[in-house]
């Protein structure tokens, strides 16, 4: 328990365990982009639609504005700053989305990357289908998703072939 | 968008969490998956004083299998019930509306219990549940009772539920086998809610629909038990003349206002689309 005063909350982001002290209804994305400097999940349209503030959360794909930070107290969470392997070279996602053109103006990347991760943790091997089942919480108006798709698609056979240790797991 | 203040609680245990509620008042809420009452919050149509959190409370979560019955703890996440294996054997109705419900990020933290008890007309396990005969347990501070779920609802957003209680499980005894079952609903695009859906379990034997259940949401203020439609299948071979007659009876109780899903006419005329396709699959789907 807790009152209105602030309260300290612990996350384990990216491997690292982060403090802050924060008000109890402070939202996740704010905790993240505002006390942890973490600016790759956005604040698109702040009423659940858009997915660009996606976040992986103890393997759930959660949108992070509609989390307060303490509801997230001790969990383990990946944002699209803990992709990329610690020499810097892309996760095969990020690489997907380069090579296939999958983002224009790349406001929904880190949403829609963090996304397509979890979704390819649990279905490695989906159809366009599951694709765009599985990224239907996430908005993109540039790209009409079809090199979206097609990124997600390649960057699970590459996944296939190299398995390679992720991240944040 | 900043939700109000507010103080936190993180009960971990039902006995905890409803003795807080109860002590708080109408000043409290529970907080379940979130993802009805914090956009709420956001946009300071709720502005609750005091926030009890029943995510730690591991008591709430699961799906089990207890004599005749399933049972679903109310903190069940719609991805949990998408993954269970008991409810895709048992009751696979309830898979393929949780499928329809709002997107893969909402449905990992969007519970069951938080989906019947807010009474929103939208929701779609109501109606579901309608559908199931399900029934509710509401804890309270002095104890717990069941109520039906064909009961429970009132009004939109009122229902039977009393300060200080929770909803902390579903149970409802699971459909017999070989039943036929669909839930069919119109959105306009993901994540929205129905223009109109119905749900339809039926059995059949020899040729004849022997009994069947049949529940429509969001459109009434509450989800509404279709008697009468259901009644217009018993005894026959779901030809046309039944499923006619049934989704003529099924309009005739529907309630729906003019929103931005479309004038009551055609949220009307809807309803009867989805009932005729609801009974048409549940029909193929029985053996």
């Amino acid at each position: 328990m807790s009152d209105q005063a602030k309260t300290r909350v612990t996350i384990n982001v990216n491997g690292r365990d982060m403090s802050a002290e924060v008000e109890p209804r402070t939202l996740l994305i704010h905790f993240l982009r505002e006390h942890l400097n973490l600016t790759g999940p956005h604040i698109g349209c702040e009423t659940t639609h858009c997915g660009a503030c996606t976040i992986d959360l103890d393997g759930r794909s959660v949108k992070s504005c509609t989390m307060f930070a303490v509801q997230a107290e001790g969990s383990k969470v990946l944002t699209i700053e803990g992709m990329a392997a610690a020499d810097g070279s892309l996760h095969p996602l990020q690489a997907a989305f380069h090579e296939h053109h999958g983002l224009q103006c790349g406001f929904c990347t880190p949403g829609m990357i963090t996304r397509a991760y979890r979704l390819l943790q649990e279905n490695p091997k989906p159809t366009d289908e599951e694709i765009r089942f599985g990224i239907a919480g996430n908005l993109c108006r540039c790209t009409g998703y079809q090199n979206i798709v097609k990124a997600i698609k390649a960057a699970a056979e590459t996944m296939a072939s190299q398995p390679r240790k992720e991240a944040a797991e | 968008m900043i939700p109000g203040r507010f103080t936190y609680h993180r009960p971990s245990s039902v006995g905890e969490a409803v003795k807080l509620l109860a002590s708080l008042g109408e000043d409290a809420r529970p907080l379940a998956g979130g993802h009805s009452l914090i956009p709420m919050m956001k946009l300071r149509l709720a502005q609750p004083e005091h926030l009890v959190d029943l995510g730690r409370i591991s008591g709430l979560k699961g799906i089990r299998q207890e004599g005749a019955d399933i049972v679903i703890g109310a903190m069940t996440t719609q991805a949990e019930v998408l993954g269970s294996a008991l409810i895709g054997d048992k009751a696979p109705i309830l898979q393929e509306a949780a499928r329809v419900i709002a997107d893969p990020q909402v449905r990992y933290q969007g519970t069951i219990g938080g989906n019947v008890a807010n009474g929103d007309p939208g929701n779609d396990m109501p109606g579901l549940m309608q559908c199931l005969d399900a029934r509710y347990t509401l804890t309270g501070p002095s104890g717990s009772r069941q109520v039906a779920a064909r009961d429970f609802y009132e009004a939109a957003f009122f229902t039977k539920l009393q300060a200080g209680e929770l909803v902390t499980e579903i149970r409802f005894a699971a459909p017999a086998a070989g039943h036929g079952w669909a839930y069919e609903k119109l959105k306009r695009k993901i994540g929205d809610y129905a223009v109109a859906a119905a749900a339809v379990t039926l059995t059949m034997s020899g040729g004849k629909c022997a009994a069947a259940s049949i529940a429509l949401t969001n459109v009434a203020q509450t989800p509404l038990l279709a008697t009468d439609a259901a009644k217009a299948l018993i005894g026959t071979a779901l030809d046309n003349a039944a499923i006619d007659a049934a989704a003529k009876a099924a309009m005739a109780i529907s309630d729906p206002t003019t929103d931005t899903r479309g004038p009551v006419e055609y949220r009307r005329a809807v309803l009867g689309v989805m009932v005729r396709r609801a009974i048409a699959r549940a029909k193929s789907r029985a053996r």
